[in-house]
């Protein structure tokens, strides 16, 4: 099974790494069905062999862009290209471009085996045994070569589905919620071996999922896509720290958001004014195309202390302890503020302070560089209806 | 007030009635007719009776004496299984992947057949092939049919009752197992570089292949045994086994031959259903 073995230290396999065929582009791409737009003019660059994570909610289009990337959907406008090849039309058996299924549709007629060395049969590839027998060790289950898809475990399918693809050394790799139906544990393995694997071949990936923990710990890019719109894109990091627009902020870990107006600058920074108390940012960081913004600060970022006591940086007086859950590695505050909104704080357990209690007053404060500035005539509560591990598809 | 049963007897009380049954209507019939294969008329007495004597040799009599039938059963049972087969794959095919919202339609009118009685509908194909129906001028003035060549009461005829009467057996169970195959296994043969040809060979037929066995026994094992599609639509020349059978029950009172026939009608399917299942390897389905 090799569930114990960690990616680190195991045996290098030699699947040489291909040299990718380029980047593939969308370019001003719609699907429509009917009057709904399942994906709305978008254009995206996604560079070879990086790992490219599309994250939404389901029915953002995520799964439709990659059908069509994958030729089993054609665009109703705009064209798909890798590297200098246009494929908007090209059949998908056409394609150098292989799937990993969601529920990976392995052959259920076939051996492990056979299913492995299907794609390399109808492109006529000689060495079937020896490429089949690599990426099967590759994938640490080369005893299940004569075993039938029906008499494995999730996660050992998971895997054949993963080597059917990649012996064929695609350009581009796509994963369509491969993790999807994987219990937590081995979901938390899989992301890890899928990250060494994709490194050990050096190809494309992309992967579409709606768990946003997922794409953070594989992609070096994120797309977070909404409603057939890309919201924003870049590394893990900079979407969680800076994100752009109310969606990503909340789609990706959790954010408190406190509306305000910009009241002036000073140098680098903005002040800005939450319900008659200052504080300031960074100019950099607001997205706001007016005086009207919300300023974001994640959960994490917040301090909590005691009235009177010393803080540093931004502050916001006349909290109370609205609720207390005591975790282990921190303690998550609710706090009630002057203006009705409660702000929730998690606080790490290391400083040896004893939790606040329930209904003491309390005084928060960051750093005014962690404040990123959202448009305040967004949606305040998108990206927070969809609970993403429960939308399976 | 609750009527609690022993656990251990609810099965059987469940197979009960089913057994009564079978006992009733197939056993015994089964164990009557296996005496009355092995009976010879008794010498001096009336038509119709007959005395135990275990003649095996009336199997050897049946059989020689009808050998010719017996053949032809097979051929156009085969025929006709054949027949259906190249029909209602397509079909299904398209109930279960192409029709839409006119999925539920389409399966009523593969079964509206069966709203009519089988013997009314095998006189009406009597009609369709006849000289006066639509079909036969039809096709002498296109002349792709001789002006002296009729249909009714050739093998052609029995062959293509036989086909349509069997239709939908073929079809249901081919339509059950199309249904049930994942489209992302179709999917997923696209996307790793087989074309549609290669794709049904490769993964749509193989995974049908429990409907095809299906069908194909529901079609080839009534058809070996009919006796009404040669009667009403064929000619003393393309007499089955069945119609034998029928004769000698009826018309001559052989209870003896008619019986030792059916014994050997019925080991000739089981051998052939059974060397078929072996081969398509239905164990390994699924």
């Amino acid at each position: 099974m090799g569930k114990g073995v960690s990616a680190g230290t195991r045996q290098l396999v030699s699947i040489e790494p291909i040299e990718a065929r380029g980047d593939l582009r969308l370019t001003r791409i719609t699907k429509s069905y009917g009057d709904f737009k399942a994906v709305d003019d978008l254009t995206l660059t996604i560079p070879k062999g990086s790992f490219f994570a599309l994250l939404g909610p389901s029915g953002c289009g995520k799964t439709t862009t990659l059908r069509m990337v994958a030729g089993l959907e054609e665009p109703t406008v705009g064209s798909i290209h890798l590297g200098e090849t246009d494929i908007t039309t090209t059949r998908a058996y056409q394609r150098p471009i292989n799937t990993v299924f969601q529920n990976y549709a392995l052959f259920p007629h076939l051996t492990i085996f056979e299913n492995i060395a299907f794609g390399l049969r109808r492109r006529g590839i000689k060495d079937v045994n020896e490429q089949v027998a690599k990426v099967l060790s590759l994938v640490e289950l080369p005893h299940l070569a004569d075993r039938k898809p029906t008499q494995l475990s999730g996660g050992q399918q998971q895997r054949i589905a993963l080597a059917r693809a990649i012996v064929n050394r695609p350009a581009l790799l796509l994963l369509d919620e491969p993790l999807g139906a994987l219990d937590l544990k081995l979901r938390r393995q899989m992301q890890i071996e899928l990250k060494w694997i994709q490194r050990e071949v050096g190809l494309t990936f992309v992967h579409v999922t709606h768990d946003q923990e997922e794409a953070m710990t594989m992609a070096d890019t994120i797309a977070v896509m909404s409603e057939g719109k890309i919201e924003q894109m870049g590394s893990p990091a900079d979407l969680y720290d800076n994100p752009q627009t109310t969606f990503v902020a909340n789609f990706l870990g959790q954010s408190n958001l406190i509306k305000g107006r910009i009241d002036g600058g000073d140098g680098d920074n903005l002040v800005v004014d939450l319900f008659g108390q200052k504080i300031a940012m960074p100019k950099s960081r607001s997205h706001a195309i007016d005086n009207s913004l919300y300023a974001g600060i994640r959960p994490e970022k917040f301090r909590i202390s005691r009235v009177g006591s010393p803080v540093r940086g931004n502050t916001l007086t006349g909290g109370r302890v609205e609720d207390v859950s005591y975790i282990g590695v921190s303690t998550q505050y609710v706090v009630a503020m002057p203006w009705g909104q409660e702000l929730m704080i998690f606080e790490q357990n290391d400083d040896g302070v004893p939790p606040f209690d329930k209904d003491e007053e309390v005084v928060i404060s960051w750093e005014p560089g962690f404040t990123f500035g959202l448009r305040g005539d967004e949606d305040i509560e998108a990206g927070t209806e969809v609970e993403p591990e429960e939308q399976a598809e | 007030m609750k009527v609690s049963l022993p656990k251990s007897r609810v099965p059987y009380l469940l197979l009960f009635p089913g057994f009564a049954f079978l006992f009733t209507f197939f056993i015994l019939p089964i164990i009557n007719l296996a005496q009355t294969s092995t009976q010879t008329p008794v010498s001096g007495g009336d038509t119709g009776e007959y005395e135990q004597t275990f003649a095996f040799s009336n199997y050897v009599h049946a059989f020689l004496d009808n050998r010719e039938q017996f053949a032809r059963s097979f051929i156009f049972a085969a025929l006709a299984t054949i027949f259906a087969l190249t029909i209602a794959y397509p079909l299904a095919y398209a109930i279960a992947f192409k029709s839409g919202k006119y999925k539920n339609v389409l399966l009523v009118l593969v079964v509206a057949p069966f709203f009519t009685s089988f013997l009314l509908r095998t006189v009406a194909w009597k009609q369709i092939l006849g000289e006066e129906g639509f079909l036969v001028p039809t096709l002498r003035n296109l002349h792709l049919l001789g002006q002296q060549t009729t249909v009714t009461s050739t093998a052609f005829a029995v062959v293509a009752g036989m086909t349509y009467n069997f239709l939908p057996f073929m079809t249901l169970p081919l339509y059950a197992s199309l249904e049930r195959i994942d489209p992302r296994t179709i999917e997923a043969a696209g996307d790793l570089y087989a074309n549609g040809i290669t794709t049904f060979r490769k993964v749509t037929v193989p995974l049908s292949l429990p409907g095809v066995v299906a069908g194909t026994l529901l079609t080839f094992i009534p058809a070996a045994g009919d006796y009404v599609n040669a009667a009403i639509l064929g000619s003393p020349n393309t007499k089955m086994i069945g119609n034998v059978i029928e004769s000698r029950y009826f018309k001559i009172v052989d209870y003896p031959t008619a019986a030792a026939l059916s014994f050997t009608l019925m080991a000739a399917i089981l051998i052939l259903v059974t060397l078929y299942i072996r081969k398509a390897g239905t164990e390994e389905l699924v």
